[in-house]
């Protein structure tokens, strides 16, 4: 069996600040891996803030921006305007936002990328959470999860409200390029940002970092969970380009989400009922995704 | 050089071009928007050649010119009232982060209730995010001060972003004859802005990083010093600009008739050409008055006032805004500016002319009467319309 292979060049620096096991610090590895070096990368407050670490010192062997929380898109597009004026037009522009920063605050600033067509990639790194400030719910979180907004009580089960389809939301404006990408599939993700970078206009990159605070998990577990997220259907893998679906990991019988719920801390009070309801929520989004892949 | 019939706002408009800003953010709001206009008017003939962001919002106007600022590039966009205040955040973040944005503000009223007539409260809101801000009192002082504000933001010991302000209608709607520099004249007064400090591709750097109690201040204190050589600095541009265009607006701090005079109001923004003929028809009464314009409200002309208030008895303030719980800002900057003074001249505070009520001559004789007469330094809340039994 041949053995795919991704860059061997590394342009996150050994010394951030991340948790062990942390997903969102490979998904930047991965990220650059497939952009590499003539990149610039513009962040707002989020895990990344801290993982970046602090002044004078930096995590990457490219230049980063921080940018307001809710500015991802615009800074985004102006570091792009400006490379262009400047004549640096071999510069790939990226927006490296968390999912909070993404599909709630920063939401106004994607669309408005998006809409301009914004020669840049945004990526959104999903650890389905507002980490950075201790684990609150955001637009992301999948339903059922505890977090600290969304407790585990009496009168509380966890998040009430499905997770929101930012995929949907980015398809809509009609992006040049969009996909998802998992950690625990390096070469897929690698490929498919290599793909992003060779094309022009507004690209998304949809992220899942697995986060074992966040999630409750111990941090050795990062890929074998990632691995299930997708293998459950929990988070397919897919690609939209020019309007057409491609579905880049489909299984005969995807595992039961059961499995994957299992693993963490944040499910562990569903009950059957529950994780019936997840099941079949998770079912009736994936009948769409492959009856989307069937449209051109 | 060539004299056009220009409002205010155009003058942004054409000093934005002379300086071939490289990116423009716009984002419409009253009575701003036909700056942006314009520019996008420029940038479709090809008189300007420099990418036009039409965003969708002013938080992303202003994100977006931090950004392309952060890269090198000389970046610009303007706005008004409700538009800077949702760019509040942005406005720390653009000084913060050293990124010599300059933006063009129409100074407009705050709602409730809605008003897009003028008003200083939107600006003067803003004084403490690290902003150089200059209020303009003539069309032309808004392009020659245009035109500075770019040298002076991207100044290396400057590097601060600055806000050129003008009165809602009354400068930015209303037209006068300007002198447009020439586009050879401006090349050299502004050269292509020097790229140092800004991000480099290939290059292990972060910029707007984070830092921890053990430096944070430090870099607060490189703000305040880069505000404090502002003055200087912009003293320099000035002279530069006068050699150039033979037009001198009088720095920080200009003054009309205070040689000899006891009682001075100090004004900002366009009530200063109103007070100007009370202040000559005071004059002829025998009064000896006489008044300074807050040309710069950041950095605030500390040095200049009280080098004035040490040979006067009497000094005014014409606030345009108000801050609520204590008295109008330049009142308040003013009496801090001069309380170290072992001989202080009275001070009054007077509030007129929010949300466009006109400050016409009768208002500011009103208040110059008031001030000679009476002592104590509470608002005064000029021509306010009273119901009965209401406060
Ligand atoms: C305007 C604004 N509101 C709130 C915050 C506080 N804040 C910083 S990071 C963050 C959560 C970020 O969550 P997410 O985007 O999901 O990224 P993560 O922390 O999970 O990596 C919040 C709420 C902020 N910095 N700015
Ligand atoms: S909280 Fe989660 S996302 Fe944030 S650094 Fe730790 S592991 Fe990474």
């Amino acid at each position: 069996m041949a053995r795919l292979t991704i860059p061997a060049e590394e342009l996150v620096r050994s010394g951030h600040s991340a948790c062990p096991g942390c997903g969102a610090t490979l998904v930047m590895r991965y990220l650059l891996k497939g952009v590499g070096n003539r990149a610039i990368v513009t962040v707002p407050a989020c895990c990344w803030t801290v993982i970046g670490t602090p002044f004078p010192t930096t995590a990457l062997d490219v230049p980063m921006l921080d940018c307001a929380f809710e500015a991802t898109g615009a800074s985004i597009s102006g570091l792009r305007a400006a490379a262009d004026q400047l004549g640096l037009k071999d510069v790939t522009i990226v927006g490296f936002a968390g999912d909070g920063g993404t599909v709630d605050i920063g939401l106004q600033a994607l669309s408005g990328m998006l809409e301009r067509r914004t020669d840049g990639i945004y990526v959104m790194y999903d650890n389905e959470a507002y980490m950075n400030t201790g684990v609150q719910r955001s637009g992301a979180t999948p339903e059922g999860a505890w977090t600290t907004t969304t407790p585990v009580d009496e009168f509380s089960r966890g998040k009430l409200e499905p997770k929101k389809d930012i995929m949907a939301i980015v398809a809509a404006h009609r992006p040049a390029y969009a996909a998802t990408v998992n950690v625990a599939f390096p070469e897929d993700f690698v490929k498919k940002v290599q793909k992003a970078k060779a094309i022009k206009g507004p690209r998304f990159v949809h992220a899942l970092a697995p986060c074992p605070p966040g999630w409750r998990y111990s941090s050795e577990k990062t890929i074998e969970i990632g691995r299930l997220a997708t293998d459950t259907n929990m988070f397919p893998l897919y690609e939209i380009e020019d309007g057409v679906y491609r579905i880049t990991r489909k299984l005969g019988v995807a595992k039961p989400v059961r499995d994957y719920l299992k693993t963490q801390g944040r499910f562990a009070h569903l009950g059957e009922t529950e994780v019936a309801q997840i099941q079949a929520e998770v079912d009736a989004r994936w009948k769409r995704l492959l009856a989307l892949e069937t449209l051109v | 050089m060539v004299e056009l019939v220009i409002s205010g706002n155009y003058a942004q408009s054409y000093a934005a071009k002379l300086a071939r800003v490289h990116v423009v953010s716009a984002y419409p709001i009253t009575p701003q928007t036909s700056i942006v206009e314009k520019l996008a008017e420029f940038v479709a003939s090809g008189e300007l050649h420099a990418e036009y962001i039409k965003v969708e919002s002013e938080h992303s106007a202003l994100q977006a010119c931090i950004s392309a600022s952060a890269l090198g590039a000389r970046t610009y966009t303007a706005t008004s009232s409700q538009g800077l205040l949702l760019m509040h955040e942005l406005l720390h973040w653009a000084a913060g982060a050293r990124t010599p944005v300059v933006m063009g503000v129409v100074n407009r009223a705050v709602a409730p209730p809605w008003s897009i007539w003028t008003d200083h409260t939107d600006t003067v809101a803003q004084r403490d995010t690290g902003w150089i801000q200059f209020y303009g009192e003539s069309n032309q002082e808004v392009l020659d001060t245009t035109l500075m504000a770019f040298r002076l933001a991207e100044h290396p010991e400057v590097r601060l972003p600055t806000m050129v302000t003008e009165d809602a209608f009354y400068l930015s709607h209303t037209v006068e004859p300007v002198d447009i520099p020439s586009q050879e004249e401006i090349d050299r007064f502004l050269p292509p802005r020097e790229r140092s400090a800004t991000l480099e591709v290939g290059t292990a750097m972060r910029l707007g990083s984070f830092t921890g109690p053990d430096l944070y201040m430090e870099f607060r204190h490189k703000i305040a010093a880069a505000m404090g050589r502002a003055r200087d600095v912009f003293l320099e541009i000035e002279d530069d600009y006068a050699r150039l265009t033979g037009r001198n607006h009088g720095g920080p701090l200009p003054t009309y008739k205070v040689d000899d005079a006891d009682t001075v109001l100090v004004t900002m923004g366009t009530a200063t050409t109103t007070a100007k003929g009370v202040v000559d028809a005071m004059r002829a009464d025998g009064h000896k008055v006489g008044l300074a314009k807050l040309r710069t409200f950041r950095p605030f002309p500390v040095q200049e006032l009280r080098e004035l208030a040490g040979g006067v008895d009497r000094i005014g303030v014409l606030d345009r805004s108000f801050t609520f719980g204590a008295a109008g800002a330049a009142f308040t900057e003013v009496a801090g500016a001069l309380y170290s003074l072992p001989q202080r001249p009275v001070l009054r505070d007077f509030v007129a002319g929010l949300g466009g009520r006109d400050i016409t001559a009768t208002t500011v004789r009103e208040a110059l009467l008031d001030l000679l007469t009476r002592d104590g330094p509470e608002a005064a809340w000029v021509e306010l319309k009273r119901r009965d039994g209401g406060d």
